[in-house]
């Protein structure tokens, strides 16, 4: 897909990322088609976590070009950018683990000064994707499971409407009931139209949501398309990953 | 949080500490009035220091001028309680407040504002670089102090207790100094108002997540250094607050008296946990306590004593005694 079709609620052209005196990202060209769960996929290293901390603003692109809904976003310090309405839930969850969980998803809540101007009806639709988030509602959130915490990270992700939810490795270190659980989630947040680009190394995880795809290594995209053909095609999947789906 | 999931051991120690030197200091009454001056101190240094460590909390901010905010409030108060010597001279605790109120809300105000200044002309320039932070945040404070010599002269100025807050009440055979109690109680409304600013509005739900992750606070929309100019603009007011209550403890100021108070401050935010108004209550009490009962007990080593407790702290608990997790 051209990363100026205009179906792409996100895109990525030439971007190139400094760490210091590392030069991470290479020329990145992702685009993120609008109301579709895109995995970002890539061997450790490969530039993943980069490319969506770049498009967060939290590391600034060198070079290229990152356009959000039309706009580009490029120069836009991380509050302006999550205004926008991007969520993001970093790899490590960025928990505040000395508040509540209720405060915890006050925070995300721009437009609620406390609990009960949060979209009510909102929290329970999350309730029900995530009941730990209402059981330990009045806990310290540091003293949450890892999973547990996941499940407030992307809670915390979707408290508003958002229309773009980037998430790194949702997956890691989940065991595998809580991983079930955390794809049925996401398959409901497909479900009711948000956007969503999704960092992952659990390859069932990718399989099961993914609609379409991109892969990194050595911080370039090296390739791009539907997830169902990159699923369908062993050596494709053995060049790339170096596995099968 | 749950009552259960408090960790009160910190909070023991206050107690603890003065129950352990009961025996040493003999005299019930004499404790008592070391015990009341104790707090007294402690809850001054926590006015001031509660500012700077939610600073240093936010924004990895090492702001060694600090103590320029003290001189400046307590320099402020002696031009303010002086043009209201009618008010100061009175017998009456209600007229003497009536000055005394006024001095601590102009020294606020100017300390906040000179706060501003001094947060976008000397900390903004060096964020994240702690080296430059402490070099030009000291070089601000002989500025300011030198500062307030030109505009009030290098020597000292008497800051006298208005008539009504001198002298002492007796309980028992205990003198407590009056002055001590209004000390206590002004510490405890600070703390009770940043308590509940923390805790219960927006504004504090921010700031508490700021200092734990303030990359995570900036991804969730809110632009943390408009935040952190306003945290720095209040700990500044509030180190002018505690400087017109230093001053008037001390019932003289000088322009070095920030300088001289500075150590004492940065002792109790590192008995506290770098970034925790908490822990800096538990940092300023003990501090405030320990200086009053080694004063009596061994006034050798009462310069000694406080950095003596901040390693005994720190050997208990390394990140102070209500670290700020993520940090």
């Amino acid at each position: 897909m051209s990363p100026t079709t205009p179906a792409n609620l996100l895109t990525l052209e030439g971007v190139h990322t400094h760490i210091g005196a590392y030069h991470i990202l290479h020329g990145v060209d992702l685009a993120v088609p609008k109301g579709q769960l895109t995995m970002l996929l890539g061997r450790n290293g490969a530039g993943k976590t980069t490319t969506l901390r770049t498009i967060m603003g939290l590391w600034s692109a060198s070079r290229g070009k990152i356009t959000f809904a039309g706009k580009d976003i490029t120069a836009q310090h991380t509050p302006q950018i999550a205004g926008m309405n991007i969520a993001y839930v970093p790899e490590n969850m960025g928990i505040f683990a000395d508040l509540t969980v209720k405060e915890n998803m006050l925070l995300a809540a721009r437009k609620a000064s406390n609990a009960g101007q949060m979209d009510q009806a909102r929290l329970e639709w999350i309730f029900k994707l995530f009941p730990a988030v209402e059981k330990f509602w009045n806990h310290p959130a540091g003293k949450l499971s890892g999973g547990q915490k996941q499940m407030l990270a992307v809670s915390r992700a979707i408290v508003e409407p958002r229309e773009l939810l980037i998430v790194d490795e949702p997956s890691k270190g989940l065991a595998p009931a809580i991983i079930n659980n955390m794809i049925d989630a996401f398959d409901q947040l497909k479900k009711s139209g948000v956007t969503i680009l999704l960092v992952e190394q659990n390859i069932n995880f990718a399989k099961r949501l993914g609609d379409s795809v991109a892969v990194m290594d050595n911080g370039v995209v090296v390739h791009a398309g539907s997830m169902a053909e990159l699923a369908a095609d062993e050596a494709l999947q053995q060049s790339l990953l170096g596995l099968a789906l | 949080m749950n009552t259960r999931d408090f960790d009160w051991k910190p909070l023991a120690l206050v107690p603890l500490l003065a129950l352990i030197v009961l025996p040493f200091i003999g005299s019930p009454s004499t404790w008592l009035t070391l015990t009341v001056a104790g707090l007294a101190m402690g809850m001054i240094i926590f006015i001031i220091a509660s500012g700077l460590t939610l600073v240093f909390g936010l924004m990895d901010v090492l702001n060694f001028g600090h103590g320029v905010f003290i001189a400046l409030g307590a320099f402020v108060a002696t031009s303010v309680l002086g043009a209201m010597s009618d008010y100061t001279q009175s017998a009456e605790l209600w007229r003497n407040l009536m000055a005394v109120l006024p001095a601590m809300l102009v020294a606020m105000a100017v300390a906040g504002a000179v706060g501003l200044a001094f947060e976008r002309f000397i900390v903004r320039p060096v964020y994240g670089q702690h080296l430059k932070q402490i070099l030009i945040t000291m070089g601000g404070m002989i500025i300011g102090e030198e500062l307030i010599k030109v505009i009030w002269g290098p020597a000292q100025i008497p800051l006298p207790l208005p008539e009504g807050m001198r002298g002492s009440l007796l309980v028992g055979d205990a003198a407590i100094e009056k002055y001590r109690l209004v000390a206590v109680a002004v510490g405890l409304l600070v703390f009770g108002v940043l308590a509940w600013v923390l805790s219960r509005t927006k504004v504090g739900l921010l700031i508490r997540a700021g200092v734990q992750d303030r990359e995570m606070v900036e991804s969730l929309g809110y632009r943390i250094r408009r935040l952190f100019v306003g945290v720095f603009v209040v700990g500044s007011a509030l180190a002018g607050l505690g400087g017109v209550m230093w001053g008037l403890y001390q019932q003289t100021v000088i322009p070095q008296m920030g300088a001289q108070v500075n150590v004492l401050i940065f002792i109790v935010i590192i008995i506290g946990g770098l970034g925790s108004t908490g822990g800096a209550l538990i940092g300023a009490l003990l501090v405030g306590l320990m200086a009053n009962y080694t004063g009596f007990l061994a006034p050798k080593v009462a310069l000694f004593s406080n950095i003596a407790l901040m390693v005994a702290i720190l050997l208990w608990r390394p990140q102070g005694v209500y670290p700020v997790t993520n940090r």
